[in-house]
């Protein structure tokens, strides 16, 4: 069927027919409008008449008005505007801790699985440790020991989440990679470019990578999706990002301290750590359709 | 089988000595270490501090220390904490029935859950209920368990009051109410608003893997055979295709403990519950390291010997796995 309707089509590139099959799916769709909304009001967020910081203690707890949409916290600073710097730490941690993590993750099952033997051995112990650690306790032990650090760069808490949450995330991708590489180099065009006299990095870099890439942004959502998790929980705990700057987590962990006061502001920093990985959730089933070969035969 | 075992044993040795490695330096090699709050406490002489250093033998050389840490974590000594002068192993020792309890309730209800959601919604692929359980378990999915617990706060606790009495619906705070710490159902009521956030995840999970699971199953030959035989439906399903269904859950299960406990701390800190995790944020709060890196170290423990078993029950279930 579908050999026939792709004859009779004008030829697409392979990058157009993956965009095309992901709009397909129509929530993944949706997902990305909502996303893009997320990005471009953090972006924005310095329009907001208020500043996220500012106190104000005569004009706390307001609830939800025509002047402060989402109300106010116990300091009287708007939730709305903090809510908007907040979505600049999730999505960023989110953004960069996955890249980080995706590309260490890569190098160490792409050596793995490339090479085997010793190499394959050595790399894996190291990445079943890591599998092993209880990664949020982990994270808090580190969180709380860099944060008595001298240096002025372990201050910096939204670098240092980054870097934490990479480092305890890597395994996943590396192991991902690792299984399809253990495939890929078996398959007859890698002995057929052996045999052109292809280098080993050039058959890593140019013939079997480019074939990694649709499971490796299915694999890159998931890991975005609980970095952003991860990191509004560290930041609830107190072992995130820290204070003053407003971050969805550390929002929640001030709604839990005047739970009795202003119940309210406990439900929006939630919904937004909710709507944004649900979209990115909804974003990776579209990306593993659109990458699915079999899905192409149930297309019309 | 028992080779099998006796190798996947002695294979953990290597993976406890470079967690333990990591552990260690991190907190003994860099500046700061143990005696950070000892050192900005203007009552304590620089005489004192080196006193101290050297009574701790944080003057010997990194290896020593280390050595010397190790034999006595093994010796279950696991120092004392920083904070409450108490050994950590005593304090530990305390809080894991706790943490087990909220854990296995936890667990418990997640499976008499997950498991039917999961066979009825792959008996009737695509129907009102499996769409209605995908959403579901989507939404389910999605939700940070911080945000579930507060929610529930929120409504059960602040919200929500008695009809006749006016008292809260459901405690929030610790395991039993003052003075009826050995009633059974108390610690019931407790269990209910954490045991609820802690498994509205990972029923999602399972029960979507499980209708997975479940649906490859289901096209098998010997299903086909089984209801030609004129074996009721129910039969078929729970009896036969669900005994082989369910076992990849068991890896899975395995897999997943690190973040079971993970949500445990989360559910344990927001509900005042005395377990590992709480104990181990009030220790984090404290930089009581020796409480800090007792608990990490008996998690990735537990974490190892929970793996071992998954991957021996896999074999011991599905007798066509073979150890080499």
């Amino acid at each position: 069927m579908n050999e026939l309707s792709l004859g009779n089509r004008q030829s697409e590139s392979v990058a157009a027919l993956i965009v095309r099959r992901f709009f397909k799916h129509r929530l993944a769709g949706i997902a990305i409008a909502v996303l893009a909304v997320l990005v471009i009001e953090s972006t924005f967020a310095f329009l907001s008449r208020y500043d996220p910081t500012t106190q104000n203690p005569t004009n706390s707890f307001q609830t939800s008005n025509a002047e402060h949409w989402f109300g106010t916290d116990e300091l009287g600073r708007d939730i709305f505007t903090r809510i908007l710097y907040g979505g600049r730490v999730s999505l960023t941690v989110g953004l960069l801790s996955t890249f980080l993590s995706i590309a260490l993750g890569v190098v160490v099952g792409a050596l793995s699985g490339y090479y085997g033997g010793l190499i394959d051995s050595a790399l894996m112990r190291i990445t079943d440790a890591f599998l092993t650690f209880p990664t949020i306790f982990v994270l808090i032990l580190l969180g709380a020991f860099l944060r008595e650090q001298q240096a002025a760069w372990l201050k910096n808490s939204v670098f240092v989440v980054i870097i934490i949450i990479a480092a305890l995330s890597w395994m996943w991708p590396a192991r991902l990679v690792r299984s399809l590489f253990l495939v890929l180099r078996e398959r007859e065009f890698i002995t057929a470019t052996r045999a052109l006299g292809g280098s080993d990095t050039r058959i890593i870099l140019r013939h079997i990578l480019p074939n990694c890439i649709g499971p490796i942004l299915v694999s890159g959502t998931l890991q975005m999706a609980s970095a952003i998790i991860t990191e509004s929980g560290l930041s609830y705990l107190g072992f995130g990002v820290q204070p003053p700057t407003p971050t969805w987590g550390s929002i929640l962990a001030t709604a839990q301290n005047q739970v009795f006061r202003a119940p309210w502001i406990a439900f929006y920093p939630g919904l937004m750590i909710f709507i944004t990985v649900m979209a990115i959730n909804y974003i990776g089933d579209g990306l593993r359709d659109a990458f699915d070969p079999y899905v192409i035969h149930t297309e019309k | 089988m028992r080779t099998y075992a006796l190798r996947r044993i002695l294979q953990t040795i290597p993976i406890l000595f470079i967690i333990s490695i990591l552990l260690f330096l991190m907190v003994r090699a860099a500046p700061g270490g143990p005696l950070t709050a000892a050192r900005r406490n203007p009552n304590i002489t620089k005489e004192q501090l080196e006193l101290l250093e050297e009574k701790l033998g944080l003057n010997d050389p990194l290896p020593v220390q280390y050595g010397r840490w190790l034999g006595e974590m093994f010796s279950g000594n696991m120092g004392e904490s920083i904070k409450f002068h108490r050994p950590v192993s005593e304090m530990i020792r305390e809080r894991i029935p706790n943490t087990l309890t909220l854990v296995g309730a936890s667990f418990l209800l997640t499976l008499i859950l997950a498991v039917p959601i999961g066979v009825l919604s792959a008996r009737k692929p695509y129907s009102f209920f499996d769409y209605a359980m995908t959403t579901i378990t989507f939404i389910g999915q999605s939700i940070p368990v911080y945000w579930l617990g507060l929610g529930l706060i929120v409504i059960f606790y602040v919200t929500l009051k008695h009809p006749v009495t006016g008292d809260p619906l459901f405690p929030v705070g610790g395991m039993n109410t003052y003075g009826k710490e050995g009633d059974l159902l108390d610690r019931l009521w407790h269990l209910v608003l954490p045991v609820t956030a802690l498994s509205l995840g990972w029923i999602a999970w399972y029960s979507r893997f499980l209708r997975s699971s479940m649906l490859d199953i289901l096209h098998e030959d010997y299903i086909r055979t089984a209801h030609a035989k004129g074996l009721r439906a129910w039969v078929v399903h729970y009896k036969h295709a669900l005994s082989n269904a369910i076992l990849p859950l068991i890896t899975l299960i395995a897999l997943d403990l690190p973040s079971l406990f993970a949500g445990a701390l989360f559910v344990e800190t927001i509900f005042s519950w005395p377990g590992m995790g709480r104990l181990f944020w009030d220790a984090a709060k404290g930089r009581d390291y020796p409480v800090l890196l007792s608990v990490v170290m008996i998690t990735a423990v537990l974490i190892i010997v929970c793996n071992i078993l998954a991957d021996l029950a896999y074999g011991w279930l599905n007798p066509q796995v073979k150890y080499e």
